[in-house]
């Protein structure tokens, strides 16, 4: 059988110490998904027709967006995620075990 | 050496390759099988799940699709690129936090619920078969094009080939020769790109040739969009940038398919199950990001591809006296790629919007096809190109084949039928399916149902409306229980069929982009039915709250 990775025991991890990162990752989570809203169904198309009287380079802004730009931010908003998350657990790890005084 | 000569030797070296690599690399339990062992690193991981999720028509047909579609195009780039961000921040850490093998075993435990595990399962069955369906036929076109054998001689010999490295190999093997396709594909796919990007705009990066100015010919010192957008005025086109304008999409059916493809992508349980190969829910982040690069490096490069691809096909063939067009004009012609019809006599190639003086009909995959011939490269480029493609449709249809295996032995066998079976007698029930899968996506293959090319296209709307709310549902709410969930997933579904088999269009969405609705359909009854039922048991409170929670270091 499959092995299943189990949380953090019980006894280490307190009831508002698991509430807390799970808020920290939703807040994380949040904020990503309103950019990636923003960037991909915002200035891709609903916003392209305005965006589309600018002009840079040989690109209409709007055109840009839904065609290239879009994807270069979606993959900048799952690094970010990554390296915010990674960081996030690395400190509720430091704080879990900072809690059992065997640090 | 000629095209074909080159051909057969790169196809016969990355075949070789992905046996070798098969071989190498198979799997001898059950976690190898299903999730290969859980140890491939994020970044192979992340290859691998981009030559999974770049199929025969992302390689072939897509850049020409857009070229075609121009800002239309769009709903294609951002819907099957955003639903990675979607798979990253909603379901990826926390179904690898889950660990099991498949997505029916996450709805099955989260919910508590064989009812919610059947009928995962066949949404699962359902949605791999119309797409593998569709792999094969791509692979035997591309054989029977190139190679000039029968379409059954191309398919069977794709068969062959995943039937060793699927079945002997399992998750490891797939994982690994996957990562091989991803390099092949995606050279091939550059290689050209780059060349023509040089040399219609002097930018060695297709990206950025894309916004530049045209170096030759009679629009030369004009930017190539600009261009595009003139060529296509003056043959009665909508303009190629411009959104929304007669002809082209509406605003609302842009949004409804953008997002429908990209929830959809977020619910395509091959693309899901490539997830658990990793070591945790941090390598899982990071897979995503890898896997969402590597497909970047395509779908940027498409679009400037479909560009330079129109400009350089209107300026090489419209007006031009049919005695004067180049040598593959009439080589595409006898692969039944373009048409050409004379039909005022003047002996000259007439293009344009309107079909009673249209001479020219051009098929969306000659621009992948074509291009390094209209460039003018060397044969052993269309060679690779052609590898390429195989590799991509090859690397999709094992991915979908282990979703089919895993559904039949692991969901139905091990965890419906036969709670007691043993490891060994499950891995040889895995590797029979695995088999008798391939042996019908074959005959899908040689004898296409009308309906595959369609289904292929809406597997996303289904996906969408059936998996993406009752697993992100699973993870973001204690409260959503198995009533919920079983009648989210029928509704959703249900609806979502529905509207595509009677081509009913709603509020200006047609079939296409119905999934967005389905979803929103599917989210509501879940939440308002889990409302009116009892909340789920403790334990399976637990699971969630298990899963919300970072692994112990």
């Amino acid at each position: 059988m499959g092995e299943v990775v189990t949380g953090a025991s019980p006894a280490r991890t307190t009831f508002a110490m698991a509430r807390s990162y799970w808020r920290k990752n939703l807040r994380v989570v949040a904020i990503l998904l309103a950019i990636w809203a923003f960037v991909g169904l915002g200035l891709g198309v609903l916003l392209v027709t305005p965006l589309n009287t600018v002009q840079i380079g040989g690109f209409k802004l709007g055109f840009w967006f839904g065609q290239q730009g879009a994807i270069f931010v979606f993959v900048a908003l799952i690094a970010i995620y990554a390296i915010w998350m990674d960081r996030i657990e690395a400190a509720e790890r430091r704080q879990r075990s900072d809690g059992e005084g065997d640090a | 050496m000629t095209i074909q000569g080159w051909s057969f030797t790169f196809v016969g070296l990355t075949f070789a390759l992905y046996i070798g690599i098969a071989v190498w690399s198979r799997a001898r339990s059950a976690s190898g099988f299903y999730v290969a062992g859980r140890g491939v690193p994020a970044v192979a991981n992340g290859m691998a799940t981009a030559a999974d999720w770049m199929s025969a028509a992302s390689f072939i047909s897509m850049a020409g699709l857009i070229s075609f579609m121009g800002y239309d195009g769009t709903y294609y780039l951002i819907g099957w690129t955003g639903g990675y961000v979607l798979l990253a921040l909603l379901l990826v850490p926390y179904l690898r936090r889950f660990g099991r093998y498949t997505v029916p075993e996450f709805v099955g435990d989260r919910y508590g619920s064989q009812a919610a595990r059947v009928v995962a399962l066949v949404c699962a069955l359902f949605i791999s078969f119309t797409y593998i369906a569709g792999q094969m036929r791509g692979v035997g076109i591309v054989f029977a094009q190139l190679l000039d054998v029968e379409i059954t001689t191309g398919v069977i010999t794709g068969m062959v080939l995943v039937f060793v490295y699927a079945v002997v190999g399992g998750m490891r093997g797939i994982t690994y020769t996957q990562v091989a396709q991803y390099c092949v594909l995606i050279v091939a796919y550059l290689i050209p790109a780059v060349a023509i990007s040089a040399k219609m705009t002097g930018s060695w990066i297709p990206q950025i040739g894309f916004g530049s100015t045209v170096v030759e010919g009679p629009y030369a010192g004009e930017f190539l969009l600009h261009t595009l957008d003139q060529l296509h005025d003056k043959l009665g086109f909508p303009a190629y940038t411009e959104a929304f304008t007669p002809g082209k999409e509406s605003m609302v059916g842009v949004f409804a398919i953008a997002l429908t493809l990209m929830v959809g992508t977020a619910g395509l349980p091959h693309v899901l199950i490539r997830f658990y190969t990793v070591k945790g829910a941090s390598a899982a982040r990071w897979s995503a990001l890898w896997a969402l690069l590597f497909i970047a490096v395509l779908y940027t490069t498409a679009p400037a591809i479909a560009a330079f691809a129109r400009v350089n096909l209107i300026q090489t063939l419209h007006e031009t006296p049919v005695a004067e067009a180049p040598a593959w004009f009439e080589k595409w012609q006898g692969q039944k790629l373009l048409k050409f019809d004379d039909l005022d006599g003047d002996g000259l190639i007439d293009y344009g919007a309107d079909p009673d003086t249209n001479e020219l009909t051009i098929d969306k995959d000659i621009m992948v096809l074509a291009n390094p011939e209209i460039a003018k490269l060397p044969a052993w480029v269309v060679a690779l190109v052609l590898a390429g493609g195989l590799a991509a449709a090859l690397s999709t249809a094992a991915g979908l084949l282990m979703v089919i295996s895993s559904s039949v032995s692991h969901d139905y066998c091990k965890s419906i039928k036969y709670p007691g079976m043993s490891e060994r007698r499950e891995l040889l029930v895995a590797r029979c399916s695995a088999a008798v899968a391939v042996v019908v996506a074959g005959v899908f293959g040689i004898y296409p149902p009308g309906f595959v090319a369609e289904v292929v296209a809406y597997a996303f709307g289904l996906a969408a409306s059936s998996f993406f709310p009752v697993l992100v549902l699973g993870v973001f709410s204690r409260r959503v229980n198995r009533q919920g969930a079983v009648a989210g997933m029928l509704v959703g579904i249900a609806f979502t069929a529905t509207c595509i088999f009677f081509g009913v269009t709603l509020f200006g969405i047609g079939p296409k982009g119905i999934g967005m609705v389905g979803m929103l359909l599917n989210f509501a009854v879940a939440i308002l039915v889990s409302r009116m039922t009892p909340a789920p048991e403790p334990e399976l409170q637990a699971i969630v709250d298990q899963i919300r929670q970072p692994e112990s270091p």
